[in-house]
C-alpha cells in the first residue's frame, strides 16, 4: 500500500495545507510519498523532504506546471498515480480544481472534503452544508481523496529526511494558459490558518464599516472573514467568505459580528473552539452555537472592544 | 455559439436536512426541492451570453429522476431555448453524471458548457472538472467573470487569496461561483412559455453509458454544535 500526497505550494515555499493532508494520509496506514509539481520549485521539494515520515519527494519542475493549470497538472498526477493506491490532496481551491480531473482520468470516484479517515477505504465527509455527516466506503481500487485541512492536525514539518527525485514527465495539454492574478495583499494571517478569525455579516451595513473589525483584528492577530450575505451585498470580496460554499475555518477563537447564523455560515465555522457572537437581535440563530453572546449594537460594541484590548 | 448548461434538482437551501433514524440516508420526504443555486447562476450566465449575441442557443440539461424536469422547466423559464433530460434512477455519483453529460456533449457539440461549482446537497464540487477530463476540454472553475474573445475564453477565477485569470481554448467548461452574476426571477409569461419548449428525454443507454454502483454512505448522522464545542 502506498499513498501519494499532492503538495500545495507557491513555487517558493510549501503551504501549511500540505501538512494537514499528510496527517490524513498517515491515517490510511500506507507509505507516503509527496509530489511537488511546479516551476522553479526545488526549494519546495527540499522543504517537503523534511516532513516527518515521508518516503520520497517527487519533484516535477517544468514551466508547464508553474501556475497549477488543471489541464496540465492532472495529466501529470494521473501518470504518477499509476504507482500508488491512494492520491490525497488538501481541499483548497487548487485541490478542488485539479483532483476531480485526476479521478476522471483514472476512472474512479473522488471522495471530497474528508473530515475523518475510518479505515483505508472508509471516510467521513459532510454533506448538506454539514447538516449530515456521511460515511462513505469506496470500492475503487485507487482512491482519490481531498481532505478538509481544518479536520486534521498539521504533520511535523521537521525531522524527516526523505530522498528527492526528479520527475521528467512534461504534460502540456495546450488547452489553457495563465493570464494574470490579483492576490489580496494582507499582513494578516490567512483565513483558513488563522488562530483567531473575526467575521462581519449583513449587520455591518457596508464595506467601509469592516474597518471597525480591522483594528480588533490587528490587536488579536486575527484574520477577517465575512458571511455570504456580506459578500453578496458587495461589502467585501468573495475570498473572505466563510461558509458551505466559501472557506472552512476552525480557529481557536471565532468572533461573529452582525451575522445571523444561517446554516450555510455555520457549516464553515462551527468547528471553531470558542465562538463569540455580537448581534443586536437576541433571537439570531448564531447565539445557539455561540459560547459567548453579546446582544448589542455592533457600532457601540466594536469600538468598546477595541479600546478594551 | 451553442451553450450547454447543466442544472441539478436539490433540496431547497432553506430546508434543514436531517439524517433518517436508521442512518441509512438523509430524509427527503416532503421537502421542498429547487434548482441548485449555482446552477441557477449558470443558466443566468448562458442567457446573458445569448442576450449579448455571443450565444446562439442555450440548452439546459439535467440528469436524474423524472421530477428533475421541473428544474429543466425553470431553466427554460429563465431563458434557455430547449431542454434535455437524462433519466436515471436512484442516487448517482459525479463521475457517472459526468459520463452522461459527456454523451450529451458529443450529441450537441456545444462550444461552452456551464455548470455550478458544487451542488448544495452532496457538496462534491467534482462534475465540471470530471467532464473536462472526459471530453479533454479546458476548465475555468469557480468563475466570477467570463469573456469570449475570438476562439478563446477568458475566465476570472475565485482562488484562495484572490483572483486568477486564465485563457482557455474553446470548446471549454466553466463552473460558476457566487459573484458571476445575480440570477433574474422568471416572469409568469415566461413560465407559461417554458411549458411549450422542447424537452427531449434520453436514457443512459441512449448515451452509451453504463451506470455503476455508487459508494453508499453506510451511515449518516446529524451534525451539530452546542456551546462548549460539543459535536453531536
Amino acid at each position: 500500500m502506498s499513498t501519494l500526497v499532492i503538495a500545495e505550494h507557491d513555487n517558493s515555499g510549501l503551504k501549511p495545507a500540505t501538512l494537514n493532508a499528510v496527517t490524513a494520509a498517515q491515517a490510511l496506514g500506507a507509505d507516503i510519498d509527496i509530489l511537488v509539481a511546479g516551476a522553479g520549485c526545488a526549494a519546495v521539494g527540499e522543504e517537503a523532504a523534511k516532513i516527518a515520515g515521508i518516503g520520497k519527494v517527487l519533484v516535477a519542475d517544468n514551466a508547464v506546471y508553474e501556475h497549477q493549470l488543471a489541464e496540465n497538472v492532472s495529466l501529470l498526477i494521473a501518470e504518477v498515480a499509476a504507482g500508488y493506491d491512494n492520491v490525497v490532496a488538501p481541499a483548497t481551491t487548487n485541490g478542488k480544481n485539479i483532483m476531480p480531473r485526476v479521478a476522471a482520468l483514472l476512472d474512479v470516484a473522488q471522495v471530497s472534503d474528508v473530515i475523518a479517515v475510518e479505515s483505508a477505504d472508509t471516510f467521513k465527509r459532510p454533506i448538506y452544508a454539514g447538516n449530515v455527516i456521511a460515511t462513505v466506503q469506496s470500492s475503487d481500487a485507487r482512491k482519490v481523496i481531498t481532505v478538509r485541512t481544518t479536520a486534521f492536525d498539521a504533520a511535523a514539518a521537521e525531522g524527516g529526511s526523505a530522498s528527492v527525485e526528479a520527475v521528467s514527465a512534461v504534460h502540456d495539454a495546450g488547452l489553457s494558459s495563465f493570464v494574470g492574478e490579483e492576490v489580496a495583499v494582507s499582513d494578516r494571517p490567512e483565513l483558513t490558518a488563522a488562530p483567531v478569525v473575526i467575521s462581519g455579516g449583513r449587520g455591518m451595513q457596508n464595506g467601509d464599516n469592516f474597518k471597525l473589525l480591522e483594528g480588533i483584528a490587528d490587536k488579536l492577530g486575527a484574520a477577517i472573514g465575512a458571511s455570504r450575505a456580506a459578500v453578496d451585498a458587495g461589502f467585501v470580496p468573495n475570498d473572505m467568505q466563510v461558509g458551505q460554499t466559501g472557506k472552512i475555518v476552525a480557529p481557536d477563537l471565532y468572533i461573529a459580528v452582525g451575522i445571523s447564523g444561517a446554516i450555510q455560515h455555520l457549516a464553515g465555522m462551527k468547528d471553531s473552539k470558542v465562538i463569540v457572537a455580537i448581534n443586536k437581535d437576541e433571537d439570531a440563530p448564531i447565539f445557539q452555537v455561540a459560547d459567548y453572546g453579546l446582544v448589542a449594537d455592533l457600532f457601540d460594541a466594536l469600538p468598546q472592544l477595541e479600546s478594551a484590548l | 455559439m451553442k451553450v450547454l448548461v447543466a442544472v441539478k434538482r436539490v433540496v431547497d437551501y432553506n430546508v434543514k436536512v436531517r439524517a433518517k433514524g436508521d442512518g441509512s440516508d438523509v430524509d427527503l420526504n416532503n421537502v421542498k426541492m429547487a434548482i441548485n443555486p449555482f446552477c441557477e447562476i449558470a443558466v443566468e450566465e448562458a442567457v446573458r451570453l445569448k442576450e449579448a449575441g455571443v450565444a446562439t442557443e442555450v440548452i439546459a440539461v439535467s440528469v436524474g429522476e423524472k421530477p428533475c424536469q421541473e428544474q429543466i422547466r425553470t431553466a427554460l423559464a429563465l431563458g434557455a431555448d430547449r431542454g434535455i433530460h437524462v433519466e436515471t434512477e436512484g442516487r448517482i455519483e459525479p463521475l457517472v453524471i459526468a459520463k452522461l453529460l459527456k454523451g450529451v456533449v458529443e450529441k450537441e457539440q456545444p462550444q461552452l458548457v456551464i455548470l455550478g461549482k458544487q451542488s448544495i446537497d452532496g457538496d462534491n464540487n467534482q462534475t465540471g472538472q470530471m467532464l473536462g477530463a472526459l471530453t479533454n476540454m479546458p476548465q475555468g472553475t469557480f468563475a466570477s467573470e467570463i469573456k469570449v474573445e475570438g476562439d478563446k475564453l477568458n475566465v476570472v477565477r475565485e482562488v484562495d487569496g484572490g483572483l486568477q485569470t486564465i485563457s482557455l481554448t474553446l470548446p471549454a467548461i466553466v463552473t460558476t461561483d457566487l459573484r458571476l452574476n445575480e440570477p433574474r426571477y422568471a416572469s409568469l409569461p415566461n413560465i407559461m412559455k417554458a411549458k411549450k419548449k422542447q424537452l427531449d428525454v434520453f436514457s443512459p443507454a441512449d448515451l452509451g453509458v453504463e451506470i455503476t454502483q455508487p459508494h453508499y454512505p453506510v451511515a449518516g448522522r446529524a451534525a451539530g454544535r452546542a456551546p462548549g464545542g460539543d459535536q453531536g
